[in-house]
């Protein structure tokens, strides 16, 4: 749990083009830390939703401004960082897509499916310099042996 | 891979085959377009055929629900055909699977569409 993380760290271009850029980053890392197939594309999913969260709604689809995405791989864990610049949103605001006044909404399924597929999900405010989503996908032992 | 689509009419109704992904910007659009463009046609009876979709994320299960309401406003049915693992996973855990009429063989698919 203490030792040393292996670490990719990538900034980039706060424009939706650079979506896929993510998912192929992260599909690379997720493979390297040893998740199977579909532990991987939830990773992916999750890592895509919160780059649509930090271009479209924190930095407000600006190409000037900048997305820091941050990955360190433990032994037992993958710890995703992904940092905008924009002021962040209360988590315990979004509403629950799954309630009946909001299955047929056509927006707000991201965060939802993020929390759905990582096993932790936290966001923190950097006043002054924006916002960090965290997340955590454990490497269960099955899945190292892959 | 941007999203393609194919449309065929078979009987009253209309397949839409479509492949790639079906993701926030240039999929999304293309979705919405093709569903205003048969609408104003009058076709009010499509099915999507998802078995090449390769990517679905939360802003294009958003469109399949904007698909939805909008042809059912219009009197209409639009129904999902051959899903994927992964997006009829996704409507599972979204609970979308019970609000749209799923099937998984084309012809059933077609003879279920109610006739006018």
């Amino acid at each position: 749990m203490t030792s040393e993380p292996s670490v990719v760290e990538v900034t980039l271009e706060s424009d939706l083009k650079n979506l896929e850029v993510a998912e192929e980053i992260v599909r690379r890392v997720a493979e390297t830390a040893g998740f199977g197939e579909e532990s991987e594309h939830q990773i992916e999913m999750a890592v895509h939703e919160s780059m649509i969260n930090a271009i479209w709604h924190g930095n407000k689809n600006d190409s000037s401004k900048r997305v820091w995405l941050r990955f360190e791989i433990y032994k037992d864990r993958l710890e995703i960082h992904i940092r905008d610049q924009g002021i962040g949103f209360d988590i315990d605001e979004v509403p629950d897509p799954c309630s009946e006044n909001n299955l047929l909404k056509v927006s707000g399924r991201g965060i939802f499916l993020i929390r759905t597929f990582m096993d932790e999900f936290r966001v923190k405010r950097l006043p002054g310099s924006g916002t960090e989503v965290i997340m955590v996908k454990r490497i269960e032992p099955a899945q190292q042996s892959k | 891979m941007s999203m393609k689509a194919t449309i065929r009419q078979v009987d009253s109704v209309v397949v839409v085959d479509i492949s790639g992904r079906i993701t926030l910007g240039e999929g999304c659009t293309q979705l919405r377009e093709l569903i205003r463009d048969q609408l104003a046609k009058g076709n009010k009876r499509i099915l999507l055929n998802l078995a090449d979709v390769s990517y679905i994320d939360s802003s294009g299960i958003g469109e399949l629900v904007s698909a939805y309401t909008a042809v059912s406003n219009q009197g209409g049915q639009l129904k999902l055909l051959n899903l994927t693992k992964k997006v009829h996973d996704l409507l599972q855990i979204t609970k979308l699977y019970t609000v749209f009429d799923i099937h998984d063989d084309e012809a059933k698919a077609i003879s279920s569409f109610q006739k006018a």
